[in-house]
C-alpha cells in the first residue's frame, strides 16, 4: 500500500524509514546497533512531538485532506447501528457524494447526513470526490424534512472540498439547491448536530453544515473559500495558500474562538488517521452529549435558539 | 454616509460613472458602450437607466440610481445607513481589509455594499434591498448580511413586500467563516419572511455569484433577471478549468436560466418597476397597511425618472 506523506512531515518520515531499516538488521550480531536504534527512536519521538503538536493552519488543511483520514461512512459504520441508506432526490438522480440514512446511535434513532468521499480512485469517481451536485443537496433536504416529520434528530458529517463547479451542476441550479437547504435547516423542527470531520468547503459544506451544535475535529477546517483559491484571487499565486490559510481563520480552534463552533474533539498526534478508534469515541461522545441536551429541550426552544444563534453571527458597527 | 447625502453630493459633481474604453472622451460627458462601442451622451444614458439605446446592453447601475429607478418618486426612506463592516479577523491580503473598506466607502459614498430602505413601488409598500457592485464587488460580509436580515425583519414587522436587487461576486472572503455564515443568516431571514405569507420578489443583475446567489435571492416567490445578466454559483472560469469542457455559449446567462427553469423571466430594465409592481398587485395584501402609509421621503429626487 502506498503511504501518503504530507509535505511537512517528510523529514519525520525519512527518519522513521531509517529507523525501520536499522531494525531490520541483525542486532544480535551487531550489539552496537541497539544503542543506535535507541537514540534514533528518541529522535523520532522528539521530532514527531515537535511537528504535530503545533500544526499551522495550512498543515491542518493538509491533515484534513489526508486520503487515509476517516470518512463519513467510517463514522457511520463505527458509531451507528441498524443503518438504512436513503437514496435519490426523487427528481433527477442519486448523488453518491452525499450520504443520507436512518441510523441509531447508542439507542437514539437519527437521520444521518454527510459528504461522502471515496476510499480509492474508483469510489472517488463515483462519488465525485465528495463534491455534490444539486441532486445531492436535494436528497439531503428530503432527508431533513423526513427527519422533521418523524422527529428524528439530524446528525450531519462535513467533509467536502465544496459544491461541484460543473456545467450541469450549474444548469440544474446549484445555488437554488444550496439556498433551499439553508432555509430548510434554519427552521427545521428537530435538533441538528453538525460534525466537521475533514474539509468544510464553503457553500457546499454549509448546505448541510449548520444547526444547533457544531463540533469540530481538531484538524478539520471550515472555510468560506479554499486557501488555494483565495491565494489565486489575492495574489494570483496558489503557492501562497499557506499564509492565506492563516488569515482565513479556518481551524477548529479559530472557529471555537469566533463562537461559530461549540467544541473541538482532540485527535491523536499526527491526525485522526493515526488512530481512528480514539476519534470515533471522541466524536460519538460529543454527539451523544449534544443530542441529550437538545432532546431534553422543547423543540420551540431549540428552533428559536438556533435562529438566535444565526442572528448574532457576524461582526459590524452600527455607525451614526 | 446616508444615501440622501449621496444624492446631494452627486448633484454637486460631474458624473463619474464611466465604462471601459472612454479614456479619449471628456470624462463625465460621454460614455462608450462596452458592448457595441457606440458613444453615448451621459445625460441620455441616465435617462435611459444606463441601457445602451443602440444595442440594449445593460450597464452597471449604482444602488442609489437603482433605487430611483424602482421606487415611486420621493418615497424612498433609507434604513440602517450607518451599519458597516469592521475587520474582525485582522485580514491581511494584498492590502489590509480595513484599507479596502476605507477605499470602497470613499469611492462609492456608501457605507456598505447594500442599500436598504422603505419605499412605495407602484403604490405598494415595500422594503428595497439593492446591492452595489462597486463596493468590494458587493461581496456579502457581516454588515451586508445584517442589513439584509434587518430588511426582511422590517418588512415582516410592517407587513411590506420585499424587493431585492442583487449583484455580487459572492461571500466576502476577508471575513472568513463569519461571511459564509451570512448565507445561512440571510436565508433564515428570507424563510421567516416568506412563511409569514408576505410577497418577495428578486431581480438578479449582472453579475450575481457564489454565496450570494446561493442564499436569500433565489428563495423569492418570483425571480426576474436583467437581459444578459450572468448568474451562478461557481464562476465560468472555475467551471471551465475544473471540467476542462467548453462552456455552452449562453452558460449562466439570464436567458439560459429561464430555459433551465430557474427564474421566471428576463425583464428589460425599463420595464422592471412596472413588472415588479404588477406582481405585487397579485401578491400583496389589499390596501396600504397603517404602518406603511406615512412613509416619509428622505431622498430628494434628482429626476432620474419622469423627466427633470
Ligand atoms: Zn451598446
Amino acid at each position: 500500500m502506498v503511504r501518503h506523506v504530507m509535505e511537512f512531515e517528510r523529514p519525520l518520515v525519512e527518519l522513521e524509514d531509517q529507523l525501520a531499516e536499522l531494525k531490520r538488521l541483525d542486532v544480535i550480531a551487531q550489539p552496537e546497533l541497539a544503542a543506535e536504534i535507541a537514540s534514533l527512536e528518541a529522535e523520532v519521538e522528539m521530532l514527531r512531538e515537535a511537528l504535530y503538536s503545533a500544526l499551522s493552519p495550512w498543515e491542518r488543511v493538509q491533515v484534513a485532506r489526508h486520503p487515509d483520514r476517516p470518512k463519513t461512512q467510517d463514522y457511520v459504520a463505527a458509531l451507528f447501528t441498524d443503518v438504512v441508506e436513503l437514496r435519490g432526490d426523487r427528481t433527477f438522480g442519486d448523488d453518491e457524494a452525499i450520504f443520507a440514512g436512518l441510523a441509531t446511535l447508542d439507542g437514539v434513532k437519527c437521520m444521518v447526513l454527510g459528504h461522502r468521499k471515496g476510499k480509492n480512485t474508483k469510489e472517488n469517481i463515483r462519488r465525485n470526490f465528495g463534491s455534490p451536485h444539486p441532486e445531492g443537496f436535494r436528497k439531503a433536504r428530503r432527508a431533513m424534512l423526513l427527519a422533521e416529520k418523524f422527529q428524528l434528530p439530524v446528525v450531519s458529517f462535513l467533509d467536502t472540498a465544496g459544491a461541484y463547479p460543473g456545467i450541469e451542476a450549474e444548469e440544474r441550479g446549484q445555488s437554488w439547491a444550496i439556498a433551499e437547504n439553508l432555509a430548510t435547516l434554519s427552521a427545521l423542527r428537530t435538533p441538528v448536530v453538525v460534525v466537521g470531520i475533514g474539509e468544510g468547503g464553503s457553500g457546499g459544506a454549509l448546505a448541510i453544515g449548520f444547526g444547533d451544535r457544531l463540533i469540530m475535529l481538531e484538524n478539520a477546517y471550515y472555510s468560506v473559500i479554499s486557501p488555494e483559491m483565495c491565494a489565486m484571487i489575492l495574489y494570483k499565486d496558489p503557492a501562497r495558500a499557506a499564509e492565506v490559510a492563516s488569515s482565513l481563520k479556518l481551524t477548529a480552534e479559530d472557529l471555537v474562538r469566533l463562537r461559530i463552533a461549540d467544541e473541538m474533539v482532540a485527535e491523536p498526534l499526527g491526525g485522526a488517521h493515526r488512530d481512528p478508534a480514539v476519534v470515533y469515541q471522541g466524536v460519538g461522545e460529543a454527539v451523544l452529549r449534544a443530542l441529550e441536551e437538545l432532546r431534553a429541550q422543547d423543540i420551540d426552544e431549540v428552533v428559536s435558539a438556533r435562529s438566535e444563534r444565526l442572528s448574532r453571527t457576524g461582526m459590524f458597527v452600527e455607525g451614526e | 454616509m446616508p444615501i440622501s447625502d449621496w444624492f446631494k453630493a452627486r448633484e454637486g459633481r460631474r458624473y463619474t460613472v464611466t465604462s471601459t474604453g472612454t479614456t479619449e472622451l471628456p470624462e463625465g460627458v460621454w460614455v462608450k458602450c462596452p458592448s457595441c462601442k457606440h458613444t453615448l451622451y451621459q445625460g441620455d444614458l441616465v435617462r435611459g437607466l444606463f441601457v445602451c439605446h443602440y444595442c440594449g446592453h445593460h450597464m452597471e447601475v449604482t444602488a442609489p440610481d437603482r433605487v430611483l429607478s424602482l421606487a415611486d418618486e420621493g418615497t424612498f426612506e433609507e434604513t440602517e445607513p450607518g451599519l458597516t463592516s469592521v475587520d474582525p479577523l485582522g485580514f491581511r491580503g494584498d492590502k489590509p481589509y480595513a484599507e479596502s473598506l476605507r477605499l470602497a466607502r470613499e469611492k462609492t459614498g456608501l457605507s456598505e455594499a447594500v442599500v436598504t430602505g422603505r419605499a412605495l413601488l407602484g403604490g405598494h409598500p415595500v422594503v428595497l434591498a439593492v446591492m452595489d457592485f462597486r463596493f468590494i464587488g458587493a461581496s456579502m460580509g457581516s454588515a451586508v448580511g445584517e442589513k439584509i436580515a434587518r430588511a426582511f425583519a422590517l418588512a415582516l414587522s410592517e407587513r411590506r413586500a420585499m424587493v431585492a436587487v442583487t449583484a455580487s461576486g459572492g461571500a466576502r472572503m476577508q471575513e472568513g467563516m463569519l461571511s459564509l455564515m451570512q448565507m445561512a443568516k440571510t436565508a433564515a431571514a428570507a424563510e421567516r419572511f416568506t412563511r409569514a405569507g408576505l410577497p418577495y420578489v428578486t431581480v438578479l443583475t449582472n453579475p450575481t455569484y457564489g454565496g450570494v446567489t446561493a442564499s436569500f435571492p433565489v428563495l423569492a416567490d418570483v425571480i426576474f433577471a436583467e437581459p444578459g445578466a450572468m448568474v451562478g454559483f461557481a464562476g465560468p472560469a472555475l467551471v471551465e478549468q475544473t471540467t476542462k469542457q467548453a462552456l455552452p455559449k449562453d452558460f449562466q446567462t439570464a436567458e439560459s436560466l429561464v430555459r433551465h427553469g430557474m427564474i421566471d423571466a428576463v425583464v428589460p430594465r425599463q420595464e422592471l418597476a412596472e413588472t415588479v409592481a404588477r406582481v405585487l398587485d397579485y401578491l400583496s395584501e389589499p390596501g396600504v397597511p397603517e404602518s406603511a402609509a406615512g412613509a416619509t421621503c428622505s431622498v430628494a429626487s434628482p429626476g432620474v425618472r419622469g423627466g427633470e
